[in-house]
């Protein structure tokens, strides 16, 4: 029995990806896929590239070389868009609107995952209390909990996370992995970056590591 | 749930969850937009504020002549909303691309180019569109004669949205740097030109009593083709925006 292509590829492909800022090597050449249901965690010091990787593969940057397939297919901004959710290191909140506002306004764009509310995602990543203050008043951790809630509300199979832990205290990076755990038992699949000093709670996460 | 109509809406079977119509995304934008807008609506006024001062100064500056003031009036409130426009056209994708907003938008199933619109459309509603509404008032103020108001708004409300989409653009290749309003405002600088040349051309026609309507449909062709070709342009800046 042979499927259709779209639903045995992995979601996420690369091969011989690199890239290269003013004709200095970044990162690269990189091979690897990221199936449904797969964590891929990638590691590197500082200035090592993971940012850089990260804004690759979500196309808002041209790969110097190699190629990239998504689902398949080569990656193109058609074939791509609204199936990620991208948490950068900048939240993408406007810090004079409040939460439900800033949700609102992606929901507008991407459309909500199926059973998905705003009030019910803000309940989930702790912060149902402080749902109508502006961003702007809240502290770095609850910006980053506001910033998560976006993951649970958007529909895209693929998370690209750039350092989720950042800020979080205990109880929030229990609810990153939650999280990452619950995407990939329903059929996403995640790639996260880290600067390794947090425990990632998956033993089955694939890693890469990113020299400097 | 509301169900909107979807000019727009992408027909590719292989999608695996329903993407929101272009329309809503437009609608969510505009609203967010006018949410925004009257949050810092003191800033808003600051525009508003600048066309009446210095339409209040003129005729102290001048003198009191009526007749000079008739003749120059159209001119003079053309060149004040110019300028009025100008420093909010700087901003106009700034917090969005520091806040990281702007990758969220390259990143949506969406059109670049018709949030990029979108966007300009919100902004001369918010801020340019107060300032046409005024121009009765600033009329007064600088002796235009009455029959001419209707040209002068019309003008207005071509050049206006014009010079918006001009800015948008600017303002998009000029989003990441530093102070970058006096750059802007010297790259706009010719663009404005032709644009001041034709609107100021109908209200010197119909306040000499000729024809006026050939420069109007210079500026709504030019109207016509900003609003199709400046948002495609305006989308490849923010692209790059956000890649640096």
């Amino acid at each position: 029995m042979n499927t259709s292509p779209a639903t045995v590829a992995p979601l996420l492909e690369a091969h011989r990806l690199a890239f290269a800022r003013n004709d200095e090597p970044v990162f690269g050449p990189l091979d690897f896929a990221l199936a449904r249901g797969e964590t891929l965690l990638v590691e590197g010091d500082n200035g090592s590239g993971k940012t850089t990787l990260l804004r690759v593969l979500a196309g808002m940057l041209p790969a110097s070389e190699g190629e990239i397939r998504f689902g398949g297919m080569p990656a193109s901004n058609d074939a791509r868009n609204g199936q990620m959710v991208f948490l950068g290191h900048r939240s993408g909140m406007n810090e004079a609107l409040s939460a439900r506002e800033n949700l609102a306004f992606l929901a507008g764009l991407y459309g909500t995952r199926e059973g998905a509310t705003i009030g019910s995602v803000m309940q989930e990543v702790g912060l149902a209390a402080w749902i109508d203050e502006p961003v702007g008043t809240l502290s770095a951790g609850q910006k980053k909990r506001a910033a998560l809630a976006r993951l649970l509300l958007l529909p895209g199979d693929l998370w690209l996370l750039d350092e989720p832990y950042a800020n979080l205290d205990r109880h929030g990076i229990d609810l990153v992995n939650a999280l990452i755990a619950a995407h990939c038992m329903r059929g996403g699949a995640v790639l996260l970056t880290s600067h390794g000093a947090v425990r990632f709670a998956d033993p089955h996460a694939r890693h890469i590591h990113l020299a400097a | 749930m509301i169900t909107v109509a979807q000019p727009f809406a992408d027909s590719s079977p292989a999608i695996m969850t329903a993407r929101p119509g272009a329309w809503r995304a437009c609608l969510a934008l505009l609203r967010r937009d006018f949410l925004l807008a009257w949050r810092r609506r003191g800033e808003l006024f600051l525009p508003l504020l600048y066309a009446v001062i210095v339409a209040a100064l003129f005729p102290f500056a001048l003198g009191p002549e009526p007749q000079l003031l008739a003749r120059i009036a159209g001119g003079v409130l053309l060149v004040i909303v110019v300028l009025a426009m100008l420093p909010a056209l700087e901003s106009m994708f700034r917090t969005d691309l520091e806040d990281g907003t702007l990758e969220q938008w390259l990143l949506a199933p969406q059109p670049l180019a018709l949030l990029a619109l979108t966007r300009v459309a919100a902004h001369w509603i918010t801020t340019v569109l107060p300032l046409i509404v005024v121009m009765p008032l600033l009329g007064a103020l600088l002796n235009l004669p009455w029959d001419v108001l209707p040209v002068l708004i019309v003008a207005l409300l071509l050049a206006t949205p014009l010079l918006a989409l001009l800015g948008a653009v600017l303002s998009a290749l000029t989003a990441g740097a530093r102070r970058s309003g006096i750059l802007l405002a010297l790259m706009l600088l010719p663009l404005a030109v032709p644009v001041v040349i034709f609107a100021a051309g109908a209200i010197a026609a119909a306040q000499a009593g000729l024809p006026y309507l050939a420069p109007l449909s210079w500026l709504a062709a030019a109207l016509v083709l900003a609003v199709v070709l400046a948002p495609l342009a305006c989308a490849a800046a923010l692209r790059i925006a956000v890649e640096a």
